[in-house]
């Protein structure tokens, strides 16, 4: 036995480094993976709330009321959605999760008052049944994409980018093309589904004003219109999707997850959702749409910390995935076995892309997609739905707030300068915020 | 039987007449390259659009016949799921991206990027069509009169293709398929639906996918 203890490991080759290069040279293929981006990030574990004291009063956490509902696409659609909780479940495709997982997921949006969204692949009828307000997601790939589906929606998402992968296209391997999946999508079974980088029938923010104006015109101005883009030139995107007309932007930063990207994306591509959401208010601000356009904001929300912390700094309204998935059984201990048999174990399982989820939830195997029950994983959604909101609200209070929406920056402080100066709050103790005079 | 003037009708007056249940025959004058211009119909209407068009004319239309008497701009018959769409002058980039069924005509050129994604619609272009033609088209059918441009049915699924010109290039993935009796038919059928006449079935070549990259193989990097 080697006494370890005197080893030195190399910061710059750690061991997972070393152990990648090893993968590489014996494969000759990057690595491809689901989840978000695993190293660390400044996030919104770097920010605090400022407590009322002196100079505020706070509410009394079981009798004062702190409204949690959001409208989200009064801007130009005739119905605009108006949501209990200021949390929805984010874009996830039929064929990425189980028709199962899909269903989970509208059951637990539906009971909170929330909403789901498709996701690449089109809308399934389990979906749509258990969603009560289902965002309809439009993508490069169109794969599913059918008037019909449009009109049954509650709003369009017109998809740019996502936070894992900003300038990146998908691809859904072979061992998940079930038959159904292949159906919806016009493709043979079992051959890897590329999903396009960019809209095969526009270029830039010009076009993509009249794409949206064909997008009202064929639903009849009805649906609220989403535009939905990873973080990068969050501020310049963000200007140019409300300038294009959408009525929501939705800003996914880069710990946003995916089904399957290669790694080298998922870490290296986008900025952290920290400094995006400042970007993003910023934009709205300065072409006077705060609040007229709503802003959803994703990547890495996981608590109601998270959430009221997004809310304080201008977001309307979040969006979660990976966390959603969590709370519907995956990366669950129980599966601890299954976990090492693919070599891995339980909470570090992020190979959504093979089609194997013991969890049964990112994969087409029926015998997999069995093991997850939508009621339960549903329930369990919605029970966590509920602690989320439940602890923005106590955030809220605690700030002397009784919406939600009335929080704001200046109940924030930073923790370290790159928080303060990503998120334009200042240093806790100070008034300083880097990058302002 | 409707009829709207665009130089005085909305275009929003037009769709709004076009979604609702009863089947019409409608005419759409002066277009003046107006965009969305009868998309998203539901019913088997007549429309004849005397003009030019903007951006995405007929786009996710269902059932209906589209004629437009003129040119078309980018995205003509985008998403179409069923029904006919014919142009008498020439259509823009993006002619039937995505679209799932129907037949579209272009008695001119299709410029780039014709049959973008297509997922089952039949196109029959009079004229040649641009570069980049039948990007990852996954099934229906292509049929180019005159030449094609860089790049024919680059990272093609199944769709098929019928070029009676040239081709500048094929596309990662497409390759010139043998033309046999099963597939001669198929394409007159084609033509006669588009009234296409004075050409041979003998003198076209077929294209379609070579099947190589369908599944993800770092040997193919090279490929791509």
């Amino acid at each position: 036995m080697v006494d370890k203890s005197w080893l030195k490991e190399s910061a710059t080759f750690s061991r997972p480094v070393i152990r990648e290069i090893q993968r590489a040279a014996e494969t000759g293929i990057y690595d491809i993976r689901g989840f978000g981006a695993k190293r660390h990030i400044p996030h919104f574990d770097d920010l605090v709330f400022l407590g009322a004291s002196m100079s505020r009063y706070p509410l009394e956490g079981y009798r004062e009321t702190c409204d949690t509902s959001v409208v989200l696409g009064d801007r130009f659609a005739k119905k605009p959605i108006t949501i209990d909780i200021p949390i929805t479940i984010a874009g996830m495709s039929f064929g990425a999760l189980s028709a199962q997982a899909k269903e989970a997921l509208g059951r637990g949006a539906s009971k909170m008052g929330t909403s789901t969204t498709t996701g690449d692949g089109g809308m399934t009828p389990e979906e749509r049944g258990q969603s009560k307000y289902l965002v309809y997601q439009y993508l490069p790939s169109r794969y599913g994409m059918n008037p019909e589906d449009l009109r049954k929606a509650d709003a369009i998402e017109v998809v740019v980018g996502q936070g894992a992968k900003p300038g990146g296209g998908g691809m859904l391997l072979g061992q998940k093309i079930s038959d159904r999946v292949a159906g919806m999508r016009n493709l043979p079974k079992g051959i890897d589904q590329r999903s396009a980088c960019r809209h095969p029938d526009w270029t830039g923010p010009d076009d993509l004003e009249i794409k949206i104006a064909e997008l009202r015109e064929i639903t009849d101005w009805e649906k609220p219109i989403y535009v939905k883009v990873g973080a990068a030139r969050t501020f310049y995107d963000v200007t140019l999707a409300i300038k294009a007309g959408a009525d929501v932007v939705v800003v996914d930063g880069m710990q946003g997850g995916t089904a399957a990207t290669q790694d080298v994306f998922i870490e290296h591509v986008g900025i952290p959702t920290l400094p995006a959401v400042r970007a993003a208010v910023e934009a709205l601000q300065e072409l006077d749409m705060h609040r007229k356009v709503q802003l959803i904001v994703s990547g890495g929300i996981r608590s109601g910390a998270d959430v009221a912390k997004a809310l304080a700094m201008g977001a309307d309204a979040v969006s979660i995935g990976t966390a959603a998935l969590v709370a519907l059984g995956d990366n669950n201990d129980i599966y601890e076995a299954e976990y090492n048999k693919l070599g891995t174990s339980a909470g570090y399982y992020d190979d959504y892309q093979d089609g194997q989820d013991p969890a049964g939830i990112c994969t087409q195997d029926p015998e997999l997609s069995q093991r997850l029950d939508p009621v339960a994983a549903g329930r369990r959604l919605a029970n966590y739905l509920n602690v989320l909101t439940l602890e923005t609200q106590t955030l809220a209070r605690a700030c002397g707030k009784s919406h939600v929406h009335n929080l704001e920056p200046e109940d924030l402080a930073a923790l370290t300068i790159e928080a303060a100066a990503m998120a334009g709050v200042p240093l806790a103790g100070t008034q300083w915020i880097p990058g302002k005079l | 039987m409707a009829s709207f003037d665009l130089a005085d009708n909305t275009v929003r007056e037009l769709n709004k007449h076009l979604h609702g249940a009863v089947t019409d025959k409608v005419t759409v004058d002066n277009p003046g390259g107006k965009h969305s211009v009868a998309v998203g119909a539901t019913d088997a209407h007549q429309v004849e659009i005397n003009g030019n068009v903007g951006y995405y004319c007929a786009g996710m239309n269902a059932e209906a016949s589209v004629v437009v008497n003129g040119h078309a701009g980018p995205g003509l018959a985008e998403n179409m799921m069923s029904g006919r769409v014919h142009v008498t002058g020439s259509a823009s980039q993006y002619c039937a991206a995505t679209a799932h069924g129907g037949l579209v005509v272009i008695d001119g050129d299709a410029s780039s990027r014709c049959g973008i994604s297509m997922k089952g619609v039949d196109i029959v272009v009079k004229g040649s069509v641009g570069h980049m033609s039948a990007f990852m088209a996954q099934t229906g059918r292509l049929v180019v009169c005159g030449d094609a441009g860089d790049a024919l049915g680059d990272s093609i699924y199944e769709a098929q293709l019928y070029v009676r010109g040239t081709v500048e290039s094929l596309g990662a993935d497409c390759e010139e398929k043998a033309m046999r009796a099963e597939h001669k038919q198929a394409l007159q059928d084609l033509l006669d639906a588009a009234g296409v006449t004075g050409v041979s079935v003998d003198e076209f070549k077929r294209y379609g996918s070579a099947r190589k990259l369908y599944h993800f193989n770092i040997d193919n990097a090279s490929s791509y």
